[in-house]
């Protein structure tokens, strides 16, 4: 992924002014890309974001909470890029309210490999990573209530994955003969309709008819 | 009695017994199922089973253009529609590296603080509901009535106002709508004296509410609680001061800090920051300039519908824009904003389409009711009902 290029070139000097990546007095660019466990670190729109290696990932946030006062993990969440390897980003978005100072480090990961969790550094991070589970498949190690939590009791499947449909598999209804609500195959009146807006001048980069030869169409 | 005799004793068992508490239960603000494991009457475990709400908001938004990803958020917390609002289109300028016009932000930051008051109004009001006061759910809801009507009058709907644009606002306030705000922001104070005489010193209010759910700073913290939960526990950490978006920089306010970070002072600081927001309203109009109120570009802005009579670049800048939307380059953002309930982030992936690739919500409660148990334990059955109140929830933007 690249940078946020500054769309209106006159406007880059308001509040989202997004510095030139390759400014060389970056010292916290470096600090982050200097800790142990780092593989990259780059600014994305302004922010600081760090990817990190899987299996060191537990270490280097014992070292960011004791040792750069990140107390707290806003946020963790799960992007999935099916192309990829290792398909998933684990995202992990720290705030250290004692020095004013944002960070997220990214964590690679594929549906078999456990990324260690990070619940026993901070309580909260439990519920983060079982909706990560419940969402995106990616299994931690080490976390002590792996239930699922945003989906239906029962529920089959990982709905954010890319490759799940956004309408799913199965719908509910109350099924007056049986008294129960049932579940059934979801049905759909009339097929999903996902309408290719993207102009042809500007956003497509492969012509019609063209998509099996490039097998890809963006 | 004569001191040989042994003092007669009798042994009573208690089995710890199992309770489900909701999902249809009036405290228990939504959806929330709450199993709670009870030794007599006192919690041993509260397990929250949250996601009866779920609508899988981030995966229908991975579907949408940005534009029509906006209204998605009115429906995360529909207390505070405006506050969600924020935080998306803040993320959505930051990755198109434009920034709103004065007024816009001016604008923004004034229904910001208005919603602020909406939603505090509510979480106050529902709070003494909850512990049975019920003078001041009345009281709330006829003050919210008119802040609604606000809404109404900026956006053309009461809740889901889809008022906040990437670029600006959807459109610029009617005539005499600054006026009624500014009659409104003169009178406003008084509702709050009214509603502070109301519950400040009420012994019942007070012996239900003062040293209940007591929560460390350091607990705070870890927990990941942000906005008047975190400050009541006596943390000093306001986005607004902090990392201040749009015109917060340049208005004066006081960040409300509690002391106990008990149900008492998450409520003080609620009424507390209903006075600084009324002071921000106030700073806002007196400081809005006239101008335009979104960016003047039409690849990213839609023209003025007089316009789109006359001008066929007009007209197609329309259609575009409401087909295909715009293309956002490349990148990634996590954009938080001071919610009224704490810090509500986007953490916002683009691809350079003209959809969002991810679009992650981090909704303030889920990290609050996360700490359920933590709050709750070795407390009373009814205890629960006061923390839940104080800890402000909202299924909306818990289960997305």
């Amino acid at each position: 992924m690249g940078s946020c290029s500054s769309r209106k070139k006159s406007a880059g000097q308001g509040r989202f002014y997004v510095a030139d990546e390759t400014t060389p007095a970056d010292a916290e660019l470096e600090l982050v890309a200097a800790l142990p466990g780092v593989l990259s670190a780059r600014r994305d729109c302004g922010e600081l974001v760090a990817v990190a290696a899987r299996d060191s990932a537990l270490a280097l946030f014992t070292v960011l909470r004791d040792a750069h006062g990140f107390a707290q993990v806003m946020d963790i969440c799960g992007v999935d890029y099916p192309e990829r390897a290792a398909r998933f980003d684990v995202v992990y978005n720290l705030l250290s309210v004692t020095r004013n100072a944002r960070l997220r480090v990214i964590v690679q990961t594929d549906e078999a490999t456990a990324v260690d969790s990070v619940s026993g550094l901070w309580p909260s991070a439990g519920w983060w990573e079982r909706e990560v589970w419940d969402l995106f498949g990616v299994r931690f190690n080490g976390l002590a209530d792996h239930r699922r939590i945003l989906t239906d009791y029962g529920f089959e499947g990982h709905p954010l994955r890319k490759d799940f449909p956004l309408t799913g598999y199965v719908e509910v209804h109350y099924d007056t003969e049986r008294k129960a609500v049932v579940y059934d195959k979801v049905q759909l009146t009339q097929e999903f309709r996902n309408f290719d807006f993207l102009s042809p001048w500007e956003g497509m980069t492969t012509l019609p008819g063209d998509e099996k030869a490039r097998g890809d169409r963006r | 009695m004569s001191d040989a005799a042994p003092p007669a004793t009798k042994t009573v068992e208690f089995d710890s017994h199992t309770i489900n508490f909701g999902p249809q239960h009036p405290s228990a603000h939504g959806v929330l199922r709450l199993i709670l494991e009870m030794d007599g009457e006192v919690i041993e475990r509260a397990d929250p089973h949250i996601g009866l709400l779920h609508r899988g908001t981030e995966k229908l938004i991975e579907y949408k253009s940005y534009l029509q990803a906006l209204p998605y958020f009115d429906r995360l917390d529909y207390v505070s529609p405006m506050g969600c609002e924020h935080a998306f289109a803040l993320a959505t300028e930051k990755l198109l590296g434009i920034e709103a016009p004065e007024r816009a932000q001016w604008i923004r930051v004034m229904f910001a603080e208005l919603t602020r008051v909406l939603n505090h109004l509510l979480a106050v009001a529902h709070f003494a509901l909850d512990c049975g006061a019920i003078t001041p759910g009345l009281w709330g809801y006829e003050e919210r009535e008119e802040l609604l009507s606000f809404y109404e009058a900026a956006s053309g709907a009461r809740f889901h106002a889809n008022y906040f644009r990437p670029g600006g606002v959807a459109k610029d306030l009617p005539d005499g709508l600054t006026d009624q705000i500014a009659a409104w922001a003169e009178r406003f104070p008084k509702f709050i004296d009214d509603l502070e005489e109301l519950l400040n010193g009420n012994r019942i209010w007070k012996q239900r509410v003062v040293d209940i759910g007591v929560i460390s700073a350091e607990d705070a913290l870890a927990w990941g609680f942000s906005g008047p939960s975190l400050r009541g526990s006596g943390v000093a950490w306001d986005l607004r001061r902090a990392q201040p978006y749009d015109k917060y920089a340049e208005v004066e306010f006081d960040v409300a800090v509690g002391q106990h970070g008990d149900c008492y002072d998450r409520y003080l600081v609620r009424m507390a920051e209903m006075r600084e927001s009324v002071k921000i309203v106030k700073q806002c109009l007196a400081k809005m300039p006239a101008g335009p109120i979104k960016v003047q570009d039409n690849k990213i802005t839609p023209p003025k519908r007089a316009e789109m009579k006359r001008s066929m670049e007009a007209l197609i800048h329309h259609f575009k824009l409401y087909t295909e939307g715009y293309h956002v380059p490349a990148g990634s953002t996590y954009t938080a904003v001071e919610a009224p309930k704490g810090e509500f982030g986007v953490y916002l992936v683009a691809d350079g389409s003209n959809r969002p690739y991810r679009c992650k919500i981090r909704p303030t409660g889920f990290a609050h009711l996360q700490a359920a148990e933590k709050l709750t334990k070795g407390h009373m059955l009814a205890d629960m009902v006061a923390i839940l109140g104080s800890l402000d929830i909202v299924f909306g933007e818990i289960d997305r």
